[in-house]
């Protein structure tokens, strides 16, 4: 996946786990759990929803490197160049 | 009208899901009822055959209202394969003074499955319109995440046959757009109806809460009892553990407090159960109510059924669920009106503890502030260990600091011992 496509991924996990935000408003920059009120039930699903789209498999002591919507799509390419669990495509 | 929850005076049926002649069996869903917190899927006590419905959707009764008639299901040609109770004739005399009705079905499970109907997945917001426009939301193509239907959506499938009647909220039907609006319009008309609507339920919410809450701390004398856990055994389990598992089967260190409360409240029988007339009614099972806050404002405290015998995955699937259907889905009538005691964890958002408000007529709730690092003295030594502040409001009339202390001294030591949990 692209860069676009994975940001895509990030903010539509976001999206399922708090429906009412509006991905184009999200400062890429900002803490997500800060900005969307997100518990650690929140966050967990997110995590759950970008593995089921991209197959990367993040372990919890990363979960710190994608605290904000830039640092998750960075985290994502690069587990995805050191072919973590990608799948193909 | 049940009761769902002791700040609920009235509340809404929004829709049936039985019709007379069907058979129902005990924990199946009949009627969808919006309280002011929340929809609430009503399920019924006993099995049996709907005899008449007597409540029409869209109407607001008070607390008590008889909804429907019920026929005990013995006899009749009704398929009672699972109750090995002989078949009573049921025009004849009782054989027993207990009516039939009342007699509860022997091995019926009460953890009858939900009817296997499509679940929808549309937000409260969606719903609420459409129940207003009167759009069928079996008809509606949902463009939202998983299918899920969306406002938009709802706006779009009222488009073109919206009248300004409908639109306007339910009390006052007078006219309120242009005697014929273009789409956009009827669409603003919608969204502007659903606001109020969303409004309106937000004044609810803050009545009901603040009507329990004032109640509680004018009945309740509480007292308030805190302790601080060391949490480096239970947090290099969890981690240890999360290691081995699959993202979709981690387990949160809240589950892990959850446990520790059950198990612990299950030895401490004076914290669980009801003050009801004037005495203190012991609860048979831990149902532990879990305090979610809902996303927009608000708060609700369903509960988790048995959650003393349920293992940490258990827990943390009946979390999972119940979190997703507080906050969009819907919760059934047992949850709200079952909790034995609650549990309140304030810690995310970074607090170091919280005094709790009982829950009437429960008599206690256990609190936890934020599991972080701290000073932490032993063996003659200060250190740095994660801990987390446990906390105890219990009600004076039914227990003494002894027995809170009791409680919280034992949620110490399950934890200290996660493996077990």
């Amino acid at each position: 996946m692209n860069e676009q496509q994975l940001r895509d991924v990030v903010t539509g996990a976001l999206t399922q786990v708090a429906p009412e935000i509006d991905p184009e408003a999200l400062d890429p920059a900002a803490d997500l759990s800060e900005q969307l009120d997100l518990d650690s039930m929140d966050f967990l699903n997110v995590i759950v929803a970008i593995h089921e789209q991209t197959g990367i498999e993040i372990p919890e002591r990363d979960y710190p490197k994608l605290a904000t919507l830039d640092d998750a799509v960075a985290y994502l390419a690069a587990a995805q160049q050191h072919g973590a669990a990608g799948p193909p495509g | 009208m049940p009761t769902l929850g002791a700040d609920m005076e009235s509340g809404t049926l929004l829709e049936w899901r039985v019709k007379p002649g069907d058979v129902v069996k005990r924990g199946d869903i009949v009627a969808v009822v919006d309280t002011s917190k929340a929809e609430i899927e009503v399920e019924i006590f006993e099995d049996g055959v709907i005899d008449e419905l007597l409540v029409v959707a869209g109407t607001r009764v008070p607390v008590g209202t008889v909804l429907a008639t019920v026929r005990a299901a013995m006899g009749d040609g009704v398929p009672e394969s699972a109750s090995p109770a002989p078949p009573p004739a049921l025009r004849a005399p009782a054989p027993s003074p207990t009516p039939a009705a009342a007699v509860p079905a022997p091995a019926t499970p009460v953890a009858t499955p939900a009817p296997a109907e499509h679940r929808m997945h549309v937000s409260p917001v969606a719903r609420r319109m459409a129940a207003q426009l009167g759009v069928d939301l079996g008809a509606v193509a949902g463009s939202g995440p998983e299918g899920a239907i969306t406002k938009a959506d709802v706006e779009l499938a009222a488009g073109g046959r919206v009248t300004p009647a409908a639109a306007a909220s339910p009390p006052a039907p007078a006219p309120v757009a242009a005697p014929t609006p273009g789409p956009g319009a009827e669409a603003v008309a919608a969204a502007a109806a659903a606001q109020d609507t969303a409004a309106a339920r937000q004044t609810a919410m803050r009545e009901a809460i603040g009507a329990l809450m004032a109640r509680s701390k004018r009945e309740i004398p509480h007292y308030y009892l805190r302790t601080q856990i060391d949490m480096s055994r239970a947090l290099a389990w969890l981690a240890e553990e999360n290691l081995k598992r699959p993202v979709s089967e981690r387990l949160l260190s809240s589950v892990l407090l959850l446990s520790a409360v059950a198990r612990a409240v299950a030895r401490t029988p004076a914290m669980n159960g009801f003050w009801l007339d004037g005495g203190f009614q012991a609860a048979e099972s831990v149902h532990l109510g879990v305090a979610i806050s809902l996303r927009g404002g608000g708060l609700i405290a369903p509960a988790l059924h048995d959650a003393d015998e349920k293992s940490l995955d258990e827990l943390m699937a009946g979390l999972r669920d119940l979190v997703a259907r507080a906050r969009s889905g819907r919760l059934r009538s047992s949850e709200m009106s079952d909790p034995t005691i609650t549990v309140t964890n304030l810690g995310e958002q970074g607090v170091d503890l919280v005094h709790g408000v009982i829950y009437p007529p429960q008599v206690a709730l256990v609190g936890f502030g934020g599991i972080r690092e701290r000073p932490w003295a032993a063996d003659g030594m200060v250190g740095a260990r994660p801990t987390v502040n446990a906390t105890l409001a219990a009600d004076h009339r039914a227990s003494d600091g002894h027995a809170g202390s009791r409680l919280l001294a034992l949620i110490d030591r399950l934890l200290q011992t996660p493996e077990e949990l």
